[in-house]
């Protein structure tokens, strides 16, 4: 603290409240929406206190759906979230340690063509490549398919770079030991430099995770079959047009259940989540 | 930078990169230079017989008001998007900066909507702002606000930039704070033993040494806006009313999937890609000129 100006500190505080408060507005209506019935919704103005439906809401949907739009059960969604997510996560994870492992610790003919092949897909996010993309999945016969769903994301730069530049912060010291040790370029990967590296992955996982939990444009192109939404898509298909028509309490409890795990990955891996963040970036 | 001790092996570094290399090429380059190559063609309406037009689906495009009117759209929303989301942001991070109590309960308080999909935070804010049975819309109507985006194109149009900024912020808010944290505090209080008042020290030395962090997030605001708008537009307006939020990803979208226009959509790929590409570069041109005072 600088100087002593009080009603500047009150000042902030309260510009931070009201942001605090703004920000979650959004998510306790959600909230208090799928504790209602649909009746208690659409009788305007809606009540903004939780009402008592809580549990039958999240059950008819976890296990049921909702009556109208998609009738597939969001329980099923969420596994194929989870299984789109960790996929994503882990895989990137895998690939990319491993390349950059090559690009850092070998001297190869080709080793600077690889390494710009791998940046320029920094660049280009898959809503520019949608319809080619696609074409090459359907004609690979991936179509509904887990894998469809997750090896076209799993091609990425960022996590080869933030592997790069954190090898290259590795003293090379460790290298000639193990060298003079005897230890092979394989042993050094296990031994050394992947327990070196767990703070990197942690964070990596944490960005990674929420990004293939809320991929919305590639799970809606290449999933036509019900049992393969995932709970983002879900929540698209009981939307029916007109605000009367649509289950806006079975709605709410999905987008709540669609939040809650990446919202508690962040909350609860705060401090990798920020490093994560703020180093894939830099 | 390079390392002075390598590993020697004919074979592994080959197949260590193979994997993702792999995926590269299939995933990536492959859809690219396809998209490029249907940007010339043009395809009959069973898409039997292809025909090379060379720049037709070009020349179409920027003959079509249409597409002309969603590069406007799109610019618009991307100033609106990253305008308001770098502006709220930064105010946030420069109050979290100064408070000493409490700083960590806001920034976990602050960072979570980063974790909500794109599309959910459109629902959220369309069941808001719903027409008849939102809850701000009935405040807004006992106010005399006549409330529905879905009849009133800039209605439409502030709803997605809300969605889109409100799930933003949190993103801007990390690299505000982090960039703040990183000022030295000496300069900060050689200023105000001079007699800088808070206002003139923000103006003066904070806001010049975070250049650098704004004009990064501009950069990642733009192509957020651009690119990954597309959940909060598809769940909420789907482009409406009329045309009043058909952003360019969604065009694309639109005319490849719903239109099944080949060519016209490839060639609106292949712009998008110059896009990106071109922010990319000026990005890397300006962070390492360092942007400052």
């Amino acid at each position: 603290m600088i100087e002593n100006r009080p009603w500047l500190n009150f000042l902030a505080h309260a510009i931070l409240v009201v942001g605090v408060l703004v920000v979650a507005f959004p998510l306790y209506v959600t909230f208090v929406a799928s504790t209602l019935t649909l009746d208690e919704i659409i009788h305007v103005p809606m009540p903004l206190l939780p009402g008592g439906h809580l549990w039958e809401n999240y059950s008819q949907v976890l296990t049921a759906g909702s009556e109208g739009g998609a009738a597939a059960p969001v329980g099923r969604m969420m596994l194929n979230s989870l299984i789109m997510a960790l996929a994503i996560a882990f895989g990137k994870i895998a690939i990319s340690i491993i390349a950059s492992f090559a690009i850092v610790y070998f001297r190869f003919p080709l080793r600077k063509l690889a390494f710009w092949m791998i940046f320029i897909t920094l660049m280009l996010p898959v809503e520019v490549r949608i319809i080619p993309t696609y074409k090459v999945v359907s004609d690979l016969g991936m179509l509904n398919s887990y894998v469809g769903l997750t090896l076209p994301l799993i091609a990425s730069a960022t996590a080869t770079f933030l592997f790069r530049q954190f090898f290259l912060t590795v003293p090379d010291e460790l290298a000639e030991a193990a060298r003079i040790d005897g230890a092979g370029p394989l042993r050094f990967f296990k031994d050394v430099l992947l327990p070196l590296s767990k703070t990197s992955i942690a964070a990596l996982f944490v960005i990674q995770f929420i990004y293939g939990w809320n991929q919305y444009l590639w799970p809606l192109l290449i999933t036509t079959e019900e049992s393969m939404y995932t709970t983002v898509i879900g929540i698209k298909r009981m939307i029916t047009s007109g605000d009367a028509l649509t289950e806006w309490h079975l709605v709410m409890a999905t987008a709540m259940l669609a939040m809650l795990p990446p919202v508690a990955v962040v909350v609860l891996m705060q401090r990798w989540f920020v490093r994560g963040l703020v180093e894939t970036e830099k | 930078m390079e390392k002075r001790v390598v590993f020697r092996s004919r074979w592994l570094p080959y197949a260590l990169l193979a994997p993702q290399i792999a995926v590269t090429l299939i995933f990536f380059f492959l859809p690219a230079g396809q998209a490029v190559w249907f940007s010339f063609q043009l395809q009959d309406a069973f898409g039997l017989k292809t025909q090379f037009v060379g720049l037709a689906n070009y020349a179409a495009l920027f003959a079509d008001s249409n597409y002309l009117a969603s590069f406007k759209v799109t610019a618009v929303f991307s100033v609106l998007v990253a305008g308001a989301g770098i502006a709220i942001a930064l105010l946030l991070a420069v109050m979290a900066d100064r408070v000493a109590k409490g700083a960590l309960a806001y920034k976990t308080l602050l960072i979570w909507p980063y974790a909500v999909a794109p599309a959910v935070a459109g629902v959220l804010w369309a069941f808001l702002f719903a027409p008849s049975i939102g809850i701000v819309t009935y405040v807004l109507k006992k106010n005399g606000v006549d409330w529905n985006w879905v009849m009133h194109g800039d209605q439409a149009m502030l709803l997605v930039v809300m969605a889109s900024v409100w799930k933003q912020i949190s993103y801007n808010f990390l690299f505000f704070l982090a960039g703040l944290q990183s000022i030295p505090r000496s300069l900060i209080e050689a200023a105000a033993i001079d007699g800088a008042g808070p206002a003139r020290r923000f103006w003066t030395i904070v806001f010049p040494l975070l250049s650098p962090t704004t004009f990064f997030l501009l950069v990642v605001n733009i192509v957020y806006a651009f690119f990954d708008t597309f959940g909060v537009i598809d769940a909420t307006t789907q482009g409406g009313p009329g045309a009043a939020t058909h952003i360019l990803v969604y065009k694309t979208y639109y005319d490849g999937v719903k239109a099944a226009d080949l060519g016209g959509s490839s060639a609106q790929s292949a712009i998008l890609m110059l896009i990106v590409i071109a922010l990319t570069v000026v990005q890397f041109r300006f962070v390492e000129r360092k942007v400052q005072y």
